[in-house]
This record gives structure tokens, C-alpha cells and sequence, in this order.
């Protein structure tokens, strides 16, 4: 097997040494008849061309988002990301070190989470950031354990416009945790009158900004509420690449900002894995959830890098810990601060008006169709389409043309029957004009009535 | 000697003390600024067209201000990051024996698997009539991973170890609350537990109730027994426990935790000393989760991204969250909202259906290891601890010497008592011999506790120049050498850090110097 360094013959030496008759007293404390014979449903091992073969084949039943004019958002954006980001992530020393325990031969992984730190502060309009959390619906879930733990309330209400699996994400800690949630309905067209729902018993308010149907929204409103009220507030974002032409929650009265990190330095990866960015007050720093790397010096007086303040952490503190968050997605923010670091304060600014350039294009001429209206007044690079037709059906049809045309709201939740007309659409840079062109016509195709419609 | 031209030929005189450099680097250990220092925000290393101008939607939301990101050129990013990774210890540059974390080879087939554009380039929300491959990819490593645990049912959604554990802990409440059980509100946790068990029974309201071992380093039936009370909701066990050894009594502590309606989580973070050997299934466990960084060699990059399926027996199968796979008429769905009779899941755990860049690497590692492969790396891994432990034991201290260890052996510093020296200068002894240090201070359980996991990765080779270099070091703490050890690591990039200070005035992020 070409991942084993032992032979035969250093396993009976190794064996000898360690004074042991056979393989099996190394397990002889395994009870009696749980030791197993075989494995009969797994096959012997194989080459690697034998699994890149397998693999390969499953891969090409997929169809690659890169492969057709693709429209696909809703927590997940398809950007272009540079050919030196995958290849500085797959430095050994990158790729397989480990959590930075041993400091001193850790420098790289600390140095550029530090960065990372700063970046996402500085996008986010907050001033600090954590080391990185799973993804921006476990990000929003910690936020809103945090400020329960802050406020030492246990209600969170959340926006209609919450990503739906935010919200059941979030719910599902709460429930399970035994804490209270208000949620609100979506309102497709934007205007939710969310501090009619805060009271003195509310820890938090969760906004989304874009939010699921992709308005954007000014937090100053609902920011006073709550902090006249004692309430956090906790902004969502699932489009970083927004962060570089909207005003930043931060700005906006925001006490907890959380991302999904994703659309900088990542791909789809059907799902995961993604990088969650949570970001919050100074004052906060220590309810915060997950790693955090500190400057410091180091016994010559120069300056290094360090895990710190790990008193809220579960290693350290086990049961009362801010949360039971270990490893996180290291790499993934590895892949966002370099993206973020080619891009600099010009590229991100470029990207997010080529972003919403080519969204403008494109809602203006799918709102020229007939049947078809765009809901919002205001967007980054998303909107929501209403369709004379079930969205999921058009979806079906819009593959069938080789185009990957957007996300039903339905397919996030079917909750609200009176919502499956609508079709939540994303442009990012890598929509061509023959793309958009493409789109138009076979959507324009599907509403007539075409074949597989 | 000079050669013709007048270079010198041999090496010169021996120095004596290493000289300081102009510019603080060490040949290949170059310093390096931080990213606020060196970019600027007018340049970029990434060519995009200038945006047509559009009749913007933003409402009165636009960004005011500069954001203050610095950027670099790409070769000034390439280099910057490329120093940056020279300070850094990973598998491929050494023997890495960091105990409970399983840093083994990674293959990297599983990378270049990972970037095929069929499973890296397609969207979670894009029509499922349109991703049959990628299903059936998850479909098989769930089948894979039923396989070698023995049990029900997988849920594949939890994103790292914790994130498992806190998957499984939801479906034993979930299941309690489905039997009308809700005054279930203790978790038994023993005292040798990874932090994230009591944290996560901790998370979801439970009252943890830690567990002594017996002097063996496992837990007694008997101490169960004690602390089995009507509101025990569950144990949460780690077998192999991290003091490395079997729970050897495992099936009895779960008979008895079920006698009283309890349920059994086991923490899977072990597992690699088992795989192909032992199936959970068939010592009484309800739910595990399986760290596949760990025991699958999905990268661990430098913390993350992990993955942490959690496989479930037939009474918690039915909560597993969503989304879940299922065959409907020989074809494959997935699971996301109607979920129909006979199932309740909890909930959901992530926005999507959890980490499929590792699931690819996972299954690229179970395909090339196959049945016969997974055995032999339990058995090497094992091996491969058992043969430190019989290396080393006549120079340190064993606290549990009389079981086998599993795939990683415990020391204490008892063997350092009255030296003035510590495991901490022991670890950064062996960063200078050019080592990881192994596990330090976990289990709580023994004091200055030492976890060595060698895993299957090292040869015969690299065993014997640890063994040899861990005995050199107790030779010198023998020989009371103690410079050796106060002031390393003497040639990592950095020396020892002050922690201290860095938790006492957090500095958490850059800031702009202000101007003199």
C-alpha cells in the first residue's frame, strides 16, 4: 500500500521490541468477539488511476457551474478566483500543519490569520475579528449564542429576509438549547418592521444585509431601536464581495457581523468548505467564540504571533467555554485573505462594481419580459424575479437549455406557497454578456411555453 | 585555496558566535512585514475591466470612504505568503506526533480529486437533476463509513469533530424528547475527555457530571453504576480514550447506560487506531462522530476546514438533520424539506449539505487504502505507538504501563520530577531536533502529560531517530544539561512567545501606527 512506510519485516522487528507475540495483542483489550474478521462491503485498495478513473466519472456526471451561463447565489457565489490563491494553499506547510499550538514553528499560519483578522474587521466595519468559524450560517447561529450570553437574555428575532437555512440553523441551536426565537415572515419586497418585534426581554435582532431576496438594507433604523432597548444587533452577510461598495454593518450601528466568507478565495465545492467571518466590538472580545491570534514578542523581543486569549475556549475551559468550536476553516481563510490581499482596497472595489454592473444589465432587461417583475428597488449583485410560473419548474426547464438559471426561494423554503413564482437570480464577474444574453433567452423561451416548459 | 578567478575554494577559519544580519533574516527564514505594512491600496494583483457604468441600484447604501485594504502584485503576494509558509511545521516537513490529532500523510490524489470541476465548481442550490455524481459520491462514503462503524445510518451536514458532537448530542436530545424524556439533563463526561464534550453537552443545557477513571486509565462499569441516576441522559465516551487505551469495558458501560434509557455518544477522534479492526456498532454506540481531517487524512490545514459526519444507530437514525440522501425508486435525492413519514430530524446544522470538498478527499482515501489497506494502517498505527512506548519506557514515565496502547502512548513528567525542567521545554527541545512536539498537558488527567500519536505515516526510520532523540533528551535531563532546554527552541523562527502579554493587552489586528 504506497501511503505505508512498513515492511513485513519492521513490523516483526517492531513487534518483537515491543514485546508482543502477533498483531492481535495489540488489541487485546477489545472485548471478546468484537475484533473483526473482515471488511466483506469494501472493495481492496486501488491504484491511484483506478480511483482517479471512478472519480472522474462521477465527477463528469455533474454539471460545472463553469461549464454554462450560471445564475446560482443565495449564500454561495461563483467569482473567479486568481490560478495563485489554490496554488499557495496547497504549500505543505500550509495544507498540513496543524491548529498553531507550538507557536514558534507556526509563525506562518498565525502571521497571516492576524491579516485575516484585519481584513475582516476592516470590510466589515468592526474592530475585531475572529480566527474564522465553520460558515456564515454557524458564524450567525455563535452570534446569536454571544449575545445571549451578553445581554444574559435568551429571545433572538430574526428578519423574514434571513437566508431561510440561517434561520433553521439558528433556530435548531436555540431550540435545542432551550432559548426563544421570534422569526418574522419574508417580505419579498423588502420593508420589515422588525422593532415591533424587539421588547426588554430580546437579546438580539438578526438582519441579513443584502438580504435572501438580495435588498439592501440601512441598519441605522433598527440599530437605535435595539440599543434603546438593550438589544444587539447582529448583521448577516452572504456576499462578502458586497462589503466592497455597500456601507459595512459596522458603519450602520451593527454590534456582531457575521459573513459567509466564501465568494473571496473559495469555491462553490457544492456546499462547503466554506469560511464563516465573525466580527464584533472590541468591548465584546471576550464573549467571542473561536480562535483568535494576538501580536506579541518573543523571548529576543521580536515580534511573532500567538493563539490568545484562550480562557473562553473549550480546551481550557470545557463546560463553560464561549462555545465547543475546535477546528475551523483555517485554510478557506488561508484562500480569503490571499484573494483579499491580490485584490487590495482597488480590486475589491472593482469586483463589486463589476458585480453589480452586470446585475443592473441584466434585472433590467428580465424585467422588460412580460409576466416578469423585479422586486427590488435596491440590490448588489442578486434580485428576486416574480415569474408567471413556478420558479422551480422554470429552474428545471432553464437546465434543460444549459442554463443554470437562479434559485427558487421554494427550494430554500417551501413554507410559503404564495412565494414559489419567485426566483432568486445572481450576476457576479463571471457572467458574461453572451451569458446574461443566454439567460434572457431561455427564460424568455420557457415563459413562452417552449418545449419542456 | 582560490581557484583560478579567486573565489575561494574551502570553507575558512571556524566562527564562533553567529553574527547578527543587516536585515534579520536567516538565509531561507526571512522576516516579513505584515500586509498593512508592505501594500498599498492602489495596487492590485488581480486585472479586472473597468465596470460600465450602470444607473446604480445601492440606494443611498454605498460605501463612503476608503476601506483602508492594502494590495499586493502577484509576485509580492506570491513571495509574501510563500515566506510566510517557510515559518510554518506541517506532516510533509516532519515527524509530526501531536497525540488526539492523527496528523498522518495526506495523499494528494485527494487533492487533485477535490479540483476536478464536476465536484469543485457546482453550486449546493443549483436543480439536483443536474449533480447525480456528486450524490452518488456522498452515497458512497456514507455506504463506506456505515461499513466500517457497523452502524445505522450517516448524517454527512456536521462541518468539523465539535460540530459532530454537537450534531449527536442534538439527536439524543431530540430522541429523549420524542420518548417524553426531557428530564434527561445529565451527561456523564469522564475526566480524560477532549474540552469539546463537556462544552457541547454544555451548549445544549445539559449538566455535565464528570467521571473519574480507575487507576487503569479507563472507566469502571462500577463508577457508571454510581452516578446512574433517572435524569442521565447520556455518556459521552472517547474510546480509544485519549489516554490512548481501549475501553476495555466499553459494551458492559453501555449495557448499563441503556438498562437506564440513556443513550452512548462516542467520541470519534480516535478512531484511527480501529478502523477495520472494531466497529462502534458493535460495542452499543448511538451516535459518533468521525473526524474525517483525522482518521481519512482530509487535510488539516492549519486548522481547518474539517468534516464531522456523524454515523447514528437505529434509535437516533430517525432525527438525523437535514438534508439527507435517499433512494426513491433506485434514484438518489436529496433530502432538504419533505421528509415524509417514519423520520423527524432535529434540524439543520449548516447552510448546505456539508463539507463535499472532503468528502471527496475521504472517499479517495478509503478507495486507495480499500479493506485490506484501512486494516493495515490501524494495525501500524498501533503498532507504531506500542513500539515508542516499549523504546522509551525504561527512560520516562508511564502512567498506565500495564495495557496496550492504542495508536498513541501517554507519558507524565514524573521522569522530569526535581530536573527543573518541564514538558513544555521538552516540546521545545524537539522543535529544535526538528520535530513536532508531541501533545503537551492534555489529558488533564496526569500531570505534564506528553500524548505521542506516530500514526501509520512514519517509517521504521523516522521511529528510531524519535526514540533515539527522545532518549538523548532524558540522557541530558539525567545530566541536569539544563541550557539544552532553557532557552528553546534556539532555531525556529521564533523563540519562546509571550503569552502572558498577549492575553493581558490583546492586540487583535493592525492598526496604523499613529504618527510621531
Amino acid at each position: 500500500m504506497r501511503y505505508l512506510p512498513l515492511t513485513p519485516e519492521d513490523r516483526a522487528l517492531m513487534l518483537a521490541r515491543a514485546g508482543l507475540g502477533g498483531v492481535d495483542d495489540l488489541f487485546a483489550d477489545v472485548p471478546a468477539g468484537k475484533l473483526l474478521g473482515d471488511l466483506p462491503n469494501l472493495p481492496p485498495s486501488k491504484s491511484e488511476i483506478e480511483v482517479e478513473r471512478l472519480m472522474g466519472r462521477l465527477a463528469a456526471k455533474n454539471v460545472a457551474a463553469g461549464a454554462v451561463p450560471f445564475f446560482c447565489g443565495a449564500g454561495a457565489y461563483r467569482h473567479h478566483v486568481p490560478a495563485s490563491v489554490d496554488h499557495l494553499i496547497q504549500r505543505s506547510e500550509f495544507l498540513t500543519s496543524y491548529t498553531p499550538y507550538q507557536p514558534e514553528i507556526a509563525q506562518g499560519t498565525l502571521h497571516y490569520l492576524f491579516e485575516f483578522q484585519t481584513q475582516v474587521a476592516l470590510i466589515t466595519g468592526m474592530e475585531v475579528a475572529n480566527a474564522s468559524m465553520y460558515d456564515g450560517a454557524t458564524a450567525a447561529a455563535e452570534a446569536v449564542l454571544m449575545a445571549h450570553r451578553i445581554t444574559r437574555r435568551k429571545k433572538a428575532v430574526l428578519a423574514g429576509n434571513l437566508h431561510p437555512h440561517y434561520r433553521d440553523t439558528i433556530a435548531t441551536l436555540s431550540r435545542m438549547a432551550g432559548d426563544e426565537l421570534v422569526v418574522a415572515p419574508p417580505a419579498p419586497c423588502g420593508a420589515e418592521r422588525l422593532a415591533a418585534l424587539i421588547d426588554d426581554e430580546t437579546s438580539c435582532v438578526v438582519v441579513q444585509t443584502p438580504d435572501v431576496f438580495g435588498h439592501l438594507h440601512d441598519l441605522h433604523t433598527i440599530a437605535a431601536a435595539a440599543h434603546a432597548n438593550g438589544v444587539l444587533v447582529v448583521a448577516v452577510v452572504t456576499e462578502a464581495v458586497s462589503l466592497g461598495l455597500v456601507a459595512p454593518p459596522g458603519a450602520m450601528g451593527a454590534d456582531i457581523v457575521v459573513a459567509e466568507g466564501q465568494s473571496l478565495g473559495n469555491g462553490l465545492n457544492f456546499g462547503g468548505p466554506y469560511v464563516g467571518l465573525f466580527a464584533t466590538r472590541q468591548k465584546f472580545v471576550r464573549q467571542m467564540p473561536g480562535r483568535l491570534a494576538g501580536e506579541t514578542v518573543d523571548a529576543d523581543g521580536r515580534r511573532g504571533f500567538v493563539l490568545t486569549l484562550s480562557a473562553r475556549e473549550q480546551h481550557i475551559r470545557r463546560e463553560k467555554a464561549t462555545s465547543n468550536i475546535c477546528t475551523n476553516s483555517g485554510l478557506c481563510a488561508l484562500a480569503f485573505t490571499i484573494h483579499l490581499t491580490l485584490l487590495g482596497e482597488t480590486g475589491l472595489r472593482r469586483l463589486a462594481e463589476l458585480n453589480h454592473a452586470g446585475a443592473v444589465e441584466l434585472a433590467e432587461r428580465l424585467a422588460a419580459l412580460p409576466g416578469v417583475a423585479v422586486l427590488n428597488k435596491t440590490f448588489f449583485n442578486e434580485f428576486t424575479v416574480k415569474l408567471p410560473k413556478p420558479a422551480d419548474a422554470v429552474v428545471e426547464a432553464l437546465a434543460a437549455r444549459g442554463v443554470l438559471g437562479g434559485v427558487p426561494f421554494s427550494r430554500l423554503d417551501p413554507g410559503h406557497p404564495e412565494l414559489a413564482d419567485l426566483l432568486i437570480v445572481a450576476v457576479t464577474e463571471t457572467a458574461t454578456a453572451e451569458d446574461r444574453g443566454a439567460f434572457v433567452a431561455a427564460l424568455t423561451d420557457v415563459l413562452a411555453g417552449g418545449e419542456g416548459a | 585555496m582560490l581557484n583560478r578567478q579567486g573565489r575561494p575554494t574551502d570553507v575558512g577559519e571556524p566562527v564562533e558566535a553567529i553574527p547578527e544580519t543587516f536585515t534579520g533574516n536567516r538565509a531561507l527564514i526571512i522576516e516579513e512585514p505584515l500586509i498593512f505594512e508592505s501594500g498599498r491600496p492602489e495596487v492590485t494583483g488581480v486585472d479586472l475591466p473597468e465596470a460600465p457604468k450602470v444607473a446604480h441600484r445601492l440606494g443611498g447604501l454605498v460605501r463612503s470612504g476608503p476601506i483602508g485594504l492594502p494590495g499586493l502584485s502577484e509576485p509580492e503576494a506570491m513571495r509574501h505568503y510563500v515566506r510566510l509558509s517557510q515559518k510554518n511545521f506541517g506532516i510533509d516537513s516532519g515527524m509530526f506526533p501531536l497525540g488526539s490529532c492523527t496528523m498522518k500523510h495526506n495523499p494528494r490524489l485527494g487533492e487533485k480529486m477535490a479540483r476536478l470541476a464536476g465536484f469543485a465548481d457546482i453550486h449546493p442550490l443549483q436543480p439536483l437533476s443536474t449533480v447525480p455524481g456528486a450524490l452518488d459520491l456522498m452515497e458512497r462514503l456514507a455506504q463506506a463509513l456505515i461499513e466500517l462503524t457497523g452502524m445505522a445510518a450517516v448524517t454527512l451536514t456536521p462541518k468539523a469533530g465539535a460540530h459532530g458532537e454537537l450534531c449527536g448530542m442534538m439527536a439524543i436530545k431530540a430522541a429523549l424528547q420524542a420518548r417524553g424524556e426531557g428530564h434527561r439533563t445529565v451527561v456523564l463526561v469522564p475526566n480524560s475527555a477532549h474540552g469539546t464534550n463537556p462544552a457541547t453537552a454544555a451548549l445544549l443545557g445539559f449538566q455535565v457530571s464528570p467521571l473519574a477513571a480507575r487507576d487503569d486509565g479507563t472507566v469502571d462499569p462500577a463508577d457508571v453504576l454510581d452516578q446512574l441516576t433517572p435524569d442521565v441522559a447520556a455518556i459521552m465516551l472517547t474510546n480509544p480514550n485519549t489516554c490512548g487505551l481501549f475501553e476495555r469495558d466499553v459494551v458492559r458501560i453501555a449495557e448499563l447506560i441503556h438498562q437506564a434509557g440513556g443513550l452512548v455518544y462516542a467520541d470519534g477522534a480516535n478512531f484511527n487506531a480501529i478502523v477495520g479492526k472494531v466497529r462502534p456498532g458493535d460495542l452499543g454506540v448511538d451516535a459518533m462522530h468521525i473526524n474525517l481531517h483525522k482518521t481519512f487524512s482530509t487535510p488539516h490545514g492549519g486548522g481547518g476546514p474539517g468534516a464531522g459526519p456523524v454515523v447514528l444507530s437505529e434509535a437516533l437514525a430517525p432525527f438525523a438533520p437535514v438534508p439527507f440522501l435517499r433512494r426513491e425508486g433506485g434514484r438518489l435525492i436529496l433530502v432538504e424539506h419533505d421528509f415524509g413519514e417514519g423520520v423527524s430530524p432535529f434540524g439543520r446544522m449548516a447552510a448546505f449539505h456539508g463539507q463535499m470538498g472532503m468528502f471527496v478527499r475521504a472517499l479517495a482515501y478509503i478507495l486507495s487504502h480499500g479493506a485490506d489497506g484501512l486494516r493495515q494502517a490501524s494495525e501500524d498505527a498501533v503498532l507504531s505507538a506500542n513500539y515508542i512506548k516499549a523504546s522509551l519506557a525504561d527512560v520516562m514515565s508511564l502512567p498506565f504501563p500495564d495495557r496496550p496502547a492504542m495508536h498513541e502512548v501517554l507519558f507524565d513528567d514524573s521522569w522530569l520530577e526535581d530536573t527543573g525542567v518541564t514538558t513544555l521545554d521538552v516540546a521545545k527541545v524537539l522543535i529544535d531536533e526538528g520535530f513536532h512536539p508531541m501533545t503537551v498537558y492534555f489529558p488533564l488527567v496526569v500531570h505534564g502529560a506528553m500524548l505521542i500519536e506516530p500514526t501509520e505515516s512514519e517509517s521504521k526510520a523516522s521511529l528510531d531517530l524519535f526514540i533515539a532523540t527522545m532518549r538523548d533528551i532524558a540522557m541530558s535531563v539525567r545530566r541536569g544539561d539544563i541550557a539544552r532546554f532553557a532557552g528553546a527552541p534556539h532555531f525556529a523562527p521564533r523563540r519562546r512567545l509571550d503569552e502572558t502579554r498577549a492575553a493581558r493587552t490583546p492586540v487583535l489586528r493592525w492598526t496604523k501606527p499613529v504618527a510621531e
